[in-house]
């Protein structure tokens, strides 16, 4: 063991080599390989396509899974859940979260609290859903959704205003069930 | 001079000419639906489904592809040599024709033999014509004035020099135990046993032989997309590229032919004698898979490596195989 003092006596094993290349062996093994080749490939095809044919068939995300954002409302009053603190703005990391809060009057109320969001803006071409903004809001108003397909051709339309996120989401995402 | 009578040039013109558009027009329709077929196979042999968007299970992907060929700039390099650029698809695709002529489809019915021409140097003329195609990757990839293509026609040449003599020796087990060059004759030897049971390793190394003359994989360095970006067809753009792949998928189709006529058989099948054409096309068909199934699992082997297999292995292995099957025709 002088050639390897590092290295242990057991640690030392034999490296199993395979006929060298060349000759009448080489050759047998070239081919016998060949042929496990082809019986590896046809395996597969015999397996059959694992492909998801995306448009039509879609893995289902997980629960906890960060898509578009959404504003909630309460169910019971309608009113908005957002009181226009502005944390999320300040914990968004991407400074993609823009709100402007307005103070409610008190015959007409929008929002629960005294005040409410005026302007609710969250520009998805900068967002990078960390979900530190549904963290950061003390009123669960804001979560992140299953959405993830927003792609579109003008990057003006990828600001987001308060009625498109309070708006119900068209639900495109089929959603990974419990243990699946 | 042999008389005309001997060349087997017996039937009316027409007849003649019926028989080259049926042939030409039925390897034309299986031209582009081969290509399909291996880029879906290709695609369950990794797992996936290959082409499936145009039309029913992606039947018509070839019609998409040759459509976006023809609306190509037909693009020419400035130091290239024009009649040999343009020269360089011509050649092979003249080739690929030619060798179809002698793919024997079945025997003399009513009259009409099932076949292009029954030359009678049949397997002769096979590498004469197949050789030509050669002559249009070479002047193609040197005419392009590209180093790349350059290399790729260099890489063809010497291809063509380790892989033809075995592909002839490989046949000539077999001409001898029928003791006819014509296809058609050699056919007609096989009534007992299909030569690919005495002719196994004749057999392995025309088929060998065959990756290469058709620059498939694993002898596709010709064309090595990765390191020679295609090789000769490097500068070539539009249908004139698109007839260097159309040549590609006609000279598999001619190899399988001659492989299928001279070690499976040829026509010979159960049934009735109309269905010889349907079992000479089925048994043409099971070799393309080879073909395809062998793309699908074998890397590309290198310049040197090549030529090793070519001189080393098969040259002495076809060697030995006419030597025995020289003994054994002789003694029995």
């Amino acid at each position: 063991m002088s050639e390897f003092p590092y290295l242990k006596d057991q640690d030392v094993v034999e490296v199993q080599r395979g006929p060298e290349p060349g000759g009448a062996r080489g050759a047998y093994r070239a081919f016998g390989e060949t042929l496990r080749g082809l019986k590896t490939t046809m395996a597969r095809l015999v397996e059959g396509p694992l492909t998801i044919q995306y448009p039509e068939e879609k893995t289902p995300v997980y629960p906890r899974f960060r898509g578009r954002h959404k504003l909630h409302k309460f169910e019971d009053t309608g009113l908005e859940k957002c009181v226009g603190c502005s944390l999320c703005a300040a914990a968004c990391p991407a400074d993609c979260i823009r709100v402007v809060a307005a103070e409610n009057i008190p015959g007409d109320r929008v929002s629960a609290g005294e005040r409410y969001a005026a302007v609710y803006e969250i520009n998805l071409s900068r967002c990078i859903f960390c979900g530190y903004c549904e963290i950061a809001c003390p009123f669960d108003a804001i979560t992140m959704g299953h959405d993830y397909e927003m792609a579109d051709y003008d990057r003006a339309d990828l600001i987001f205003t308060k009625e498109m996120l309070l708006a119900e989401p068209i639900e495109r995402t089929p959603l990974r069930r419990e243990g699946e | 001079m042999l008389p005309l009578a001997d060349t087997g040039y017996v039937e009316a013109t027409w007849v003649m000419v019926v028989k080259s558009l049926v042939i030409f027009g039925v390897i034309f329709a299986i031209l582009p639906l081969m290509t399909v077929l291996e880029r879906k196979l290709i695609g369950r042999f990794q797992h996936r489904y290959g082409p499936n968007r145009v039309g029913p299970y992606g039947i018509l992907q070839p019609l998409a592809d040759v459509g976006k060929l023809l609306g190509k700039e037909p693009f020419r390099p400035a130091n290239a040599i024009p009649t040999l650029f343009i020269l360089g698809p011509l050649l092979p695709v003249l080739s690929g024709v030619l060798a179809l002529a002698i793919i024997p489809w079945g025997d003399v019915q009513d009259g009409v033999g099932l076949y292009g021409i029954d030359v009678p140097i049949g397997i002769l003329y096979f590498f004469a014509v197949g050789s030509i195609a050669f002559y249009g990757l070479v002047l193609g990839g040197w005419a392009s004035g590209s180093k790349y293509s350059f290399l790729g026609a260099m890489r063809s040449a010497a291809q063509l020099i380790s892989y033809e003599v075995s592909m002839g020796l490989a046949l000539l087990g077999a001409i001898m135990m029928a003791g006819s060059l014509s296809l058609v004759d050699i056919v007609h030897a096989q009534g007992e046993i299909w030569f690919i049971v005495p002719q196994a390793v004749g057999f392995l190394i025309f088929m060998l032989a065959g990756f290469a003359e058709s620059n498939r994989a694993p002898f596709d360095l010709v064309e090595a997309d990765a390191e020679l970006v295609q090789g000769f067809m490097t500068e070539y753009g539009g249908m004139r590229f698109g007839s260097f792949l159309l040549v590609e998928y006609m000279e598999i189709l001619v190899v399988s032919g001659i492989a299928a006529a001279i070690f499976l058989g040829g026509w010979m099948g159960p049934g009735p004698s109309f269905l010889d054409p349907v079992w000479m096309l089925a048994k043409m068909l099971a070799l393309v898979l080879v073909f395809i199934w062998v793309r699908a699992t074998l890397p590309r082997l290198r310049y040197d490596q090549l030529m090793s297999l070519g001189w080393k292995v098969l040259l002495p292995l076809a060697t030995l195989n006419v030597l025995v099957t020289a003994v054994l025709v002789v003694v029995t």
